[in-house]
């Protein structure tokens, strides 16, 4: 099960994110933290895997954008980083050619994205297709009630 | 900015793909609309979209705090306005604040009231809120339940879905409580987007309370019977935890699952996906649905688990995974590493498991880092079922060691030490040395411990275990751990001869190397240990294998630079000086430059250096004969180690190891605040007794004054001579020198008779141990040539611990070091246990019998009404017409002695004083006796109180002292035999 996951620029900006534990506030920025600074030390050659406390971080880099899963120790490392690159695809095609700006101005919209992945920490949905399908209907609903609304507000309905 | 204008910016079809047509889609009409609207309602909200971009504009982060300070006011009033209108926007604002990591839990309430909102649109944000600002600490959360249980009732799929995707990220044990019913009822629901998503939501509820797994049971039957595959993944997942919670799920699950058996169920499903033909939907890089196969994998590996028939089921299955999977990408690695955990851990056929670990040979050479970490991680963890098959890849893993990322040369080095074995050991540890002189500062005591632990396990002979740890020592410098010095010294000091020869002088050699005593102090530790223990070897002994050898004074040079060396450590200081005070009985002719450079720490900044320093300099000054016996060899250690695979628990050694080393004279150190006179009782055994009288002197001019002292008895006759020499300045007189003997006899009279005069509780509890040693002392004094040190060292240690008995012999203790320190700290107990009883101690050693025979008429008439003694009677003495009977009787709490003394001589014996000693677990207290005189006929009565702290069997040292016809006469007997308590 994964127990976060974070998104954090080069800068180490927090971009979002996902607690699948109940950690208290302090301790998920103590987290935060300390892992962003750790990962931003890594070389590029090293590998995406990091021992950490009693779980495995399990990180990728995707342009200036770190994606960090923890995870834990049962569970697949490669995997995780099927998931992660996953989610990127998802992201690329809502978005198109996603950027880090499109996750900083839509972050709500990448994590209903992910809300559609995973649930709980594991995943719920392998194929794309439905994972989209589902944000895009809810999109549809969500702009049906403001034009509804709008309507309304001006006497036109 | 954005690239919406692509061709394939969507999924959906064209005729849906309304937000960015051009013109007439709703969005430009909502926008339309929504500037209207807000034209005519002031004043707005700032838009999120604005908020992030003032944001982002601030320069420095105290214009960033500005900027969210001053929304945050805003948002806080509209909350407090209950403004319906913009709450969404204004919590949306929020989100965005609170991931940069501004406080935003005043947010709280309102994502709940966003929930409750029959907006879509709010309760998207709503959800998105309260996952983000709840957690389960918060009691705001429990109110969250109730939404969450409208919203599971929903009509629309996409509001359950929000409902069950919030539980999943936030359920607490109470929540989860609450709502696993309507989990339940969901994960039968027909709708696919809504019994996925309430399945691994029954997966979190079991995650937080696995007593509500049985509600969930009977839903997961049909769930492997699906087609669609975020059914059969969030199935498996559920089924998979159900299994590792319980042994009883997993027996069911094996014998009842629907319609068909568990394991063939998902081998027919993970064949499906193999030979399945491509999907579109699933695939990624040519392997149809990775996610899935992994998940099945995972609980096929449960499944199997010492389970040889769902063992045999999935063979096959497994033996295709394994071949046909394509490697070339990370996909098609990911489910081979799955699978490879899965044939390890199921009964598999040998075929199979050969199969395994050669796909880990080959992720071993892999290029992508990854597949290589996993290797070795999985290659750790088969190591200890299957190590032949591991130690093929060990020139792999070697060269892993080498790796530029310090998670695979962890893992790599973690598993170079589980392969070591009594055949590799030689080649293991030279490239082992190879990496721990080039491994960063965190591997190098881990690496170094470990080795040290190999070695001693699997070494062929003693000369390449001395050689490895001497490398170890150079390669690992400073990192080395406590427990890698100690091991060093304990097996150097095990080791024959001449390899102590050969290693001391490797160590000589090692340590002409530049930087060597700074960069690496163990290893100068270890070599001035080495080098002051065999220093006569080292410079004079047989020169087998041709080193060059220094010069005594080249020597003594390199300690002068130890010893003054800024960048040398305190401890490594204080190997250095214990080692040049042994060097000193060693060498032949530096004797006076070693003494020079000792006595100069006598004055050292450090406490611990100079009370070296002025103790060793004590050895060389009046008391030169004790050296050689002090600084004798230490005897061979013995190897009491725990081998422990990580070197973790080297933290109960360090506790050790200094004693380990430095038991020598150190101990001494240990006698606290008694410190000062274990000197000045050092010094009084030798020729020279003035530091004793003088304490024994001042206090006793100070209790009574000088004037009496010529009235002592004869025994103390020596002190006074001291002692009017110290304190009325008779510089002059040249005493005779004051034997060793009287001055324990000294010691004896004073303390003893103090318990006896003055009978004070503590009698013998702590002074009395000290009495007793003192006594011995003098015993074996008789027996022993009174010349020797040790035995009368030996003897106090006894006494001073108190641990042996009355009749604990001095000469049967060894000679060495060990006891040398223990007899010091003996000594320390008695002095500092003689100190507070030194005022009573006095008025006896002033007045000699006199203050006995003061308190005669007190104690006489205290013992009048002594009870009549009954039971067995024990005879204690009976010499020359003086009967000494001991008449024990158990009260409830000690045991009570009487004690009588009849004289049926003819002569009168005066000043009659009896002393009594027991072991250290009993506790021994003597009540005045009736009087001191015996005359002719006459009886003296005393009564003593035993109380046993243990089950020990009492034994008793008497000691008689009388005058008779003005000569003092000393009885000793000993008493046993005395009845066993009676139970009660």
């Amino acid at each position: 099960m994964m127990l976060f996951m974070l998104l954090f620029s080069r800068q180490g900006k927090l971009r979002l994110q996902k607690w699948y534990m109940a950690y208290p506030d302090k301790v998920k920025k103590k987290i935060t933290r300390e892992l962003v600074t750790t990962i931003l030390a890594r070389k590029p050659k090293m590998c995406s895997f990091l021992e950490w406390k009693d779980c495995k971080i399990v990180y990728k880099r995707y342009a200036s954008l770190y994606f960090c899963c923890a995870i834990e120790q049962n569970d697949n490392e490669l995997l995780t980083l099927e998931i992660i690159h996953r989610y990127v695809e998802l992201l690329d095609k809502y978005f198109g050619s996603v950027c880090e700006l499109d996750i900083i101005f839509n972050f709500e919209k990448a994590y209903f994205i992910l809300d559609e992945l995973l649930i709980g920490g594991e995943i719920q949905e392998t194929s794309k297709k439905n994972v989209l399908k589902a944000i895009a209907s809810q999109d549809l609903l969500q702009e049906d009630e403001a034009v509804e609304g709008t309507l309304r507000d001006i006497g036109l309905l | 900015m954005y690239p919406y204008y692509e061709q394939d910016w969507s999924v959906l079809p064209p005729e849906n793909n309304r937000r960015f047509n051009p013109a007439f889609n709703m969005a430009t009409i909502r926008q339309a609309f929504t500037e209207a609207v807000e034209r005519v309602r002031m004043p707005t909200p700032t838009r999120l979209r604005d908020l992030i971009r003032q944001i982002r504009a601030a320069r420095t982060a105290a214009e960033e705090r500005a900027v969210v300070n001053k929304e945050c006011a805003y948002i806080r009033s509209t909350f407090r306005e209950e403004d319906s209108v913009w709450r969404c926007r204004n919590i949306a604002k929020l989100l965005y604040i609170h991931m940069l990591g501004y406080p935003a839990h005043f947010g709280q309430l309102e994502c709940l009231k966003l929930t409750a909102s029959t907006r879509f649109t709010d309760k998207r944000i709503g959800y998105l809120g309260a996952m983000l600002l709840l957690d389960e600490r918060q009691d705001v959360h429990l109110l969250i339940t109730n939404c969450l249980k409208n919203d599971l009732n929903s009509s629309t799929q996409f509001v359950v879905g929000l409902a069950l995707c919030t539980l999943g990220a936030i359920a607490s044990p109470e929540m989860a409580r609450d709502l696993a019913s309507e989990v339940e009822r969901l994960m039968k629901s027909p709708n696919t987007y809504i019994r996925k998503k309430a399945t691994l939501c029954a997966f979190r509820v079991i995650r937080r309370v696995p007593e509500l797994m049985e509600i969930f049971l009977p839903a997961t039957r049909s769930l492997l019977s699906e087609k669609n595959h975020g059914i059969l993944i969030t199935g498996v997942t559920l089924i998979t935890e159900m299994c590792e919670n319980s042994s009883d799920t997993l027996l069911h699950f094996k014998k009842d699952s629907g319609n068909r058996e568990i394991v063939p169920n998902l081998v027919r499903i993970l064949k499906n996906l193999i030979l399945g033909g491509y999907s579109p939907e699933h695939d990624v890089s040519g392997v149809s649905d990775p996610f899935l196969q992994v998940k099945i994998l995972r609980l096929l590996r449960i499944l199997g688990h010492n389970d040889p028939d769902a063992s045999e089921a999935m063979n096959d299955i497994l033996a295709q995974v394994a071949t046909n999977t394509e490697t070339s990408k990370n996909v098609g690695n990911t489910i081979l590493y799955e699978t490879v955990l899965s044939i390890m851990d199921i009964r598999s056929e040998g075929g199979l498991r050969v199969l395994a670990v050669n796909i880990l040979g080959r992720f071993l050479l892999n290029s992508d880092k990854n597949i290589r970490y996993v290797a070795l991680n999985t290659l750790l963890r088969t190591v200890h079922a299957d190590t032949s098959a591991v130690q093929r890849h060990r020139t792999t893993i070697l060269e892993c060691l080498k790796d530029p990322d310090v998670s695979i040369r962890r893992r790599a080095m973690e598993l170079s030490f589980a392969l070591i074995n009594a055949q590799n050991i030689r080649t293991m540890t030279k490239e082992l040395l190879l990496f721990l002189e080039k491994a960063d500062a965190e591997f190098k005591a881990q690496c170094s411990s470990g080795m040290i632990l190999a070695a001693e396990r699997y070494s062929p002979n003693t000369r390449w275990h001395l050689d490895t740890q001497l490398s170890v020592l150079i390669a690992a410098g400073n990192y080395v751990r406590d427990d890698v010095v100690s091991s060093t010294i304990q097996l150097v000091s095990s080791s024959p001869v001449p390899e102590q020869t050969y290693i001391t002088n490797r160590f000589w050699e090692s340590l002409q190397v530049s930087n060597h005593c700074e960069d690496k102090q163990p290893l100068l530790q270890v070599a001035v240990w080495a080098i002051g223990e065999y220093g006569d070897l080292f410079m004079y002994g047989a020169n087998e294998d041709e080193f060059e050898r220094p010069t005594e004074s080249d020597l003594i040079a390199v300690y002068h630079k130890f010893l003054t060396s800024a960048q040398v450590s305190t401890t490594s200081k204080q190997y250095a000086l214990v080692s040049l005070a042994k060097l000193s009985t060693r060498l032949q002719q530096c004797v006076e430059e070693i003494q020079a450079l000792i006595t100069s720490f006598g004055s050292h900044l450090n406490v611990d250096l100079q009370q070296r320093g002025v103790e060793f300099t004590q050895l060389f000054g009046h008391y030169k004969h004790l050296r050689p016996p002090l600084l004798e060899k230490m005897p061979a250690m013995q190897i009491s180690r725990i081998s422990s695979q990580n070197g973790e628990s080297g933290g109960s050694f360090d506790d050790n190891s200094p004693d380990v080393i430095e038991n020598g004279v150190e101990g001494a150190g240990n006698g606290g605040g008694g410190h000062s006179l274990i000197e000045s009782n050092m010094n009084t055994l030798g020729d020279n007794t003035n530091i004793l009288l003088d304490l024994l002197g001042s206090t006793d001019l100070s209790a009574g004054g000088g004037g009496d002292l010529v009235a002592a008895t004869d025994l103390s006759n020596s002190v006074h001579k001291k002692n009017s020499r110290n304190a009325n300045d008779g510089g002059a007189t040249s005493a005779p020198v004051s034997h060793n003997q009287d001055l324990l006899d000294l010691l004896d009279l004073d303390m003893s008779s103090t318990t006896n005069a003055a009978g004070p509780p503590t009698g013998v509890g702590g002074g009395g141990g000290g009495i007793l040693a003192l006594a011995i002392g003098d015993n074996n004094q008789t027996s022993a040539a009174s010349a020797n040190m040790n035995n009368i060292l030996g003897g106090l240690d006894l006494s001073g611990f108190g641990s042996g008995l009355v009749d604990g012999s001095a000469a049967s203790i060894p000679t060495n070091g060990n006891d040398l320190a223990s007899m010091l700290g003996g000594l320390s107990g008695v002095s500092s246990t003689s100190a507070p009883l030194a005022s009573a101690a006095a008025g006896n050693l002033i007045d000699g019998g006199n203050l006995l025979a003061d308190l005669n008429p007190t104690a006489a008439s205290n013992n009048a009404a002594l009870v009549p003694p009954r039971g067995p009677k024990l005879t204690a003495l009976d010499k020359d017409g003086l009967l000494v009977q001991l008449e024990p009787v158990w009260g409830p709490d000690c045991m009570r002695i009487y004690v009588t003394t009849t004289n049926s001589s003819d002569n009168t014996l005066d000043q009659y004083v009896l002393k009594a000693a027991v072991q250290k677990s009993f506790q021994l207290q003597l009540v005045t006796p009736s009087g001191s005189l015996l005359p002719p006929g006459g009886v003296i009565t005393q009564e003593m109180r035993v109380v046993a702290s243990s089950n020990a069997t009492l034994r008793m040292r008497l000691r008689i002292q009388y005058l008779l016809d003005g000569k003092q006469q000393v009885e000793q007997t000993e008493v046993s035999g005395f009845p066993d308590q009676v139970p009660e």
